[in-house]
């Protein structure tokens, strides 16, 4: 939003692109809680865009984004963030929408020494070399600290209106953005990532090791955005949701996975996904019941919808708290 | 009664995937087209009318019922 702002205030015409890679953490997550579970629910970038009144293309990269994540040149951050890849991804895609749309150059609101992966001194020009962009990658917030760029050189860009910023503190960035006279923005922050999440990046580790290869697809990640994941069995995995928003959304998947439906008492939706013997769905069943209004009566009955549509009931015992083991828990 | 031009489908889809697809056949339209869009993200009432906003087009109604939202958009130039 800083840099777009700097830019624009030189006189220059900007439009924003935000690209969709299925991790991200706006979104999605705010629609599928429960809709009592009430917060603002805006889209930051389309907000950020009005703010500012540029146009916004947004841009599903979601496919070609699996190459990044499945096998980075760069590896993983702390969990499973292929920031560096990352990076220059998103950076090459802006330069195809810029050669496509006749733009010039392309600016990110990077800051040195800001992000331990993607935003250091020596990875910087990674960045820029291997997107493509090369000198047509302007980080306006740091641009003082960086070799000259074609906006620059060409004078379309004053380097003296654009700024030094430099490490983690976001001190500078709040000041500047005050000066700008934005008094509300999205988050001064990272933190927009999915992959950056230990507990996401176990679920994701786990759906890896489950399969043939690593790979998925969409309705996989999303998947792991919701509900509580545990593996009490190596071949069995049971997704319980977390209220009502979530068991609306889960119940979009019974066509892939067992459901259990609880019809004795309030209480989630659960999916079971693997091969399950009787005694595999009587675990699961008594793992769903912990979580619904019947958690301390002696049976919970539940209604099971089949993969292939085959309906049966189910009465078990919930589990006590004390039954199930924290390692069950992804 | 508005004539609708064209009627998009993003039921089951989540943010901002509704948003991405009325975008992409807002591409394909003229300015003046009508588009329909049905979708069951609660996002939606929110992103389609920033997105509008930004864009310049013209939100013509929302309506809302338990099963499913409808949005109606006249494309401008």
């Amino acid at each position: 939003m800083l840099a777009a702002k700097l830019v624009q205030n030189q006189g220059l015409h900007v439009a924003g692109l935000n690209f969709f890679t299925g991790f991200c953490v706006e979104g999605h997550t705010h629609s599928i809680r429960s809709r009592s579970n009430r917060k603002p629910r805006r889209n930051n970038a389309l907000w950020v865009a009005e703010q500012l009144n540029i146009p916004l293309y947004m841009i599903d990269v979601i496919e070609e984004y699996k190459s990044i994540v499945l096998h980075p040149r760069h590896g993983y951050g702390a969990n499973l963030n292929p920031c560096l890849d990352c990076k220059s991804f998103m950076v090459k895609k802006a330069l195809e929408w810029m050669h496509a749309h006749e733009f010039d150059f392309i600016i990110t609101g990077e800051v040195v020494g800001q992000r331990p992966m993607s935003q250091r001194r020596d990875t910087f020009p990674v960045v820029a070399r291997e997107s493509g962009a090369n000198d047509r990658l302007l980080r306006p917030l740091c641009a003082q600290l960086q070799p000259l760029t074609l906006p620059e050189r060409e004078g379309w860009v004053d380097r003296a209106q654009l700024h030094g910023f430099s490490g983690r503190g976001r001190k500078a960035q709040i000041a500047l953005a005050e000066q700008l006279g934005l008094k509300d923005y999205a988050q001064p922050a990272g933190g927009c990532c999915f992959l950056t999440d230990a507990a996401y990046s176990r679920k994701l580790r786990d759906l890896w090791r489950n399969r043939d290869r690593p790979d998925y697809d969409i309705d996989d990640i999303m998947l792991l955005k919701v509900g509580r994941h545990l593996r009490p069995r190596p071949h069995l995995k049971v997704i319980v949701a977390r209220d009502a928003g979530e068991t609306r959304y889960l119940r979009g998947y019974r066509r892939r996975f067992t459901c259990l439906d609880m019809t004795s008492h309030n209480g989630p939706l659960t999916l079971v996904e693997g091969e399950q013997n009787d005694e595999d769905l009587d675990l699961a069943a008594r793992i769903a019941a912990r979580y619904g209004q019947g958690r301390h009566e002696p049976m919970v009955r539940f209604q099971v919808l089949s993969i292939d549509g085959r309906e049966r009931e189910v009465c078990v015992t919930p589990l006590r708290a004390d039954e199930v083991p924290r390692s069950w828990y992804l | 009664m508005v004539s609708v031009t064209r009627h998009l489908d993003v039921t089951g889809l989540l943010c901002p995937m509704p948003v991405i697809q009325t975008q992409n056949c807002v591409a394909e339209l003229c300015p003046g087209d009508v588009l329909s869009i049905r979708c069951t993200d609660p996002g939606a009432l929110l992103d389609i009318p920033a997105w509008c906003r930004v864009h310049g087009h013209v939100l013509l109604s929302t309506d809302e019922n338990p099963e499913e939202i409808v949005i109606v958009i006249r494309v401008s130039s």
